[in-house]
């Protein structure tokens, strides 16, 4: 069944596209990511144009972003404060990072940077994940072993404007979830994402936020990204394609809540391994991509009606 | 019918041995939603004042052209390992659609010098380079064009696809793809003896996107911001009502 998208100016199968809103909205529920980093060369591959897919995929975030914290807040495991104090830290990144994206368009090189930076943050993120995931799992098969500490104190425990995030159960700085939402925002606005894929590791690894509460605060920061990115490509660009985004978010909400389902019956070490295993496959799908000769070595870009 | 009836008068009013009399199956292209595709029958006659003349047959071409548009053609190169775009050309003008229908191979029915004056043969379409050309041979970047296009159906010929009954009566099937650009589609239809374009029609085909395709698109252009928002309450809503409806699924 082919439907027409008004903005993309395609035809594309209507069963394809609810399919890969479904997919993403899965992985959106399981891990707390947006999808974004899924969804937009997904789009690319069944032939909507850059411009269309990266702006209807974050709009696409929106909804599956919506559906997972519903879930998420009645189950208890999101951190509003955290939340917020990482969202205060994304929208000071996300200005520098537009800024810089319109530079690196200007200089024509955007695609490149955009490529080399999933590659590089998706194959460090993927590694840095499954090497420590998979040491956890092996503990937990070896239970003779002893268990590595959980909170470590370091100099993140020194510093000032501590606040109390009760949902996490944590009690430090304000400065390093700033700072972790301030990159993130930048590198979203580069890489045309709602940064959940950087932001979940970072929470665990970097501010050491337990896993079940990471997935819903990520979740609840990605809704106001992904909503500001959809705004901006809709005022500057007129391409989010509404036919195109309802259909994903068709899929992509029911997706999400299976995910937020299947989430809860997993356990935590498991769900590490599979996101890290997902992270490396779309990391090492887009190296070959820029290391392998492509079969054409031209493409096209439609430009403006002359 | 009027118009068309109009139009046969106009051409017959030159004192021309030969002249061509056409129509075509539709008058407007509508895409709606669902559209998938449409096929556009293009069928005609020869109109005589005179017996057939002797000497070589006679020829038809019909070609359907789609709005013209600037494209940029770039080439990746190796650099450092991996390949990035490099070079690029930029073509101010080449078709969005353009398909070629003829009754015999363009090589033998077709003189090359009236093919770049009619500019009738799929490579003529593309027009002109915009800009100063940044590379030595711009050569590659045109066929590449070309193929892209021939490959995903955008450019076509179909060499002997158009039939000749009787030396008077023509038709050409062109099958539109699903992803046309809207806009002013036009066909033009050729007679040849020799080589020689002894008569031309042309005619129009508007292509619009109507219903609801046509009121989010034009939302989308002129209130951007009102469009964002809409797009947002939608994504809000579905999530919002998905999560509702499966909590009422486990209760």
């Amino acid at each position: 069944m082919l439907i027409y998208l008004p903005i993309a100016e395609v035809a594309v199968n209507a069963l394809l596209l609810l399919g890969l809103g479904g997919i993403v909205g899965i992985l959106s529920g399981l891990f707390g990511v947006g999808g974004g980093f899924l969804i937009t060369p997904l789009l690319f591959f069944i032939g909507i144009p850059p411009a269309v897919a990266v702006a209807t995929g974050s709009n696409q975030v929106v909804a599956s972003s919506v559906s997972g914290v519903l879930a998420h807040l009645k189950r208890k495991s999101v951190d509003i404060p955290m939340g917020l104090v990482l969202l205060a830290g994304g929208v000071a990144g996300a200005a520098p990072g537009i800024w810089a994206f319109n530079r690196l368009k200007a200089l024509g090189q955007i695609d490149l940077v955009v490529q080399l930076s999933y590659v590089l943050f998706l194959g460090f993120i993927g590694a840095l994940m499954a090497q420590e995931s998979l040491r956890a799992w092996h503990r937990a098969r070896s239970p003779n072993r002893p268990r590595a500490k959980r909170h470590q104190h370091n100099w993140v425990h020194n510093l000032p404007l501590k606040m109390k995030f009760r949902t996490s159960g944590l009690y430090i700085s304000v400065i390093p979830p700033l700072l972790v939402g301030l990159i993130v925002g930048v590198l979203a606005a580069i890489m045309g994402v709602g940064g959940g894929f950087i932001m979940v590791p970072a929470m665990i690894y970097l501010l050491g936020m337990p896993t079940k509460v990471v997935i819903g605060t990520s979740l609840f920061q990605v809704i106001f990204v992904s909503a500001f990115t959809t705004m901006a490509h809709a005022v500057t660009n007129q391409s989010v394609d509404v036919v195109l985004a309802f259909m994903l978010i068709i899929g992509g909400v029911v997706g999400a809540q299976i995910g937020t389902r299947l989430s809860g019956r997993l356990k935590a070490e498991q769900l590490r391994i599979l996101l890290a295993a997902l992270v490396l496959a779309v990391a090492v799908k887009l190296a070959l991509d820029l290391l392998l000769m492509p079969d054409e070595l031209f493409s096209l870009e439609r430009g403006r009606a002359a | 019918m009027i118009r068309l009836l109009l139009l046969m008068l106009l051409i017959a009013v030159p004192a021309r041995a030969e002249t061509v009399v056409a129509g075509l199956s539709l008058d407007e292209i509508g895409i709606t939603t669902s559209f998938d595709g449409s096929s556009v029958l293009i069928y005609g006659a020869v109109r005589r004042d005179a017996p057939e003349p002797p000497g070589p047959p006679l020829e038809v071409i019909v070609t359907l052209e789609g709005p013209s548009g600037a494209v940029v053609v770039r080439k990746k190169n190796r650099q450092a390992g991996i390949w990035i775009n490099t070079e690029k050309v930029g073509v101010a003008a080449t078709p969005s659609f353009y398909a070629v229908a003829s009754t015999g191979p363009l090589a033998q029915i077709l003189d090359p010098g009236e093919d770049v004056r009619q500019r009738i043969s799929v490579p003529l379409a593309v027009r002109a380079f915009s800009g100063p050309l940044e590379v030595a041979d711009a050569r590659p970047f045109t066929e590449a064009l070309l193929r892209i296009r021939m490959a995903e159906g955008l450019y076509s010929l179909s060499e002997s696809s158009v039939t000749l009954v009787e030396g008077t009566l023509f038709r050409a099937d062109f099958q539109l793809p699903a992803n046309l650009i809207e806009g002013d589609y036009r066909t033009r239809i050729f007679l040849l003896r020799g080589g020689i374009v002894i008569d031309a029609f042309l005619a129009a085909l508007p292509v619009r996107k109507v219903g609801i395709e046509r009121t989010i698109f034009v939302l989308s252009q002129q209130n951007p911001l009102a469009y964002g928002l809409l797009s947002l309450l939608i994504a809000v809503s579905a999530g919002w009502i998905a999560s509702a409806l499966f909590r009422l699924l486990r209760n």
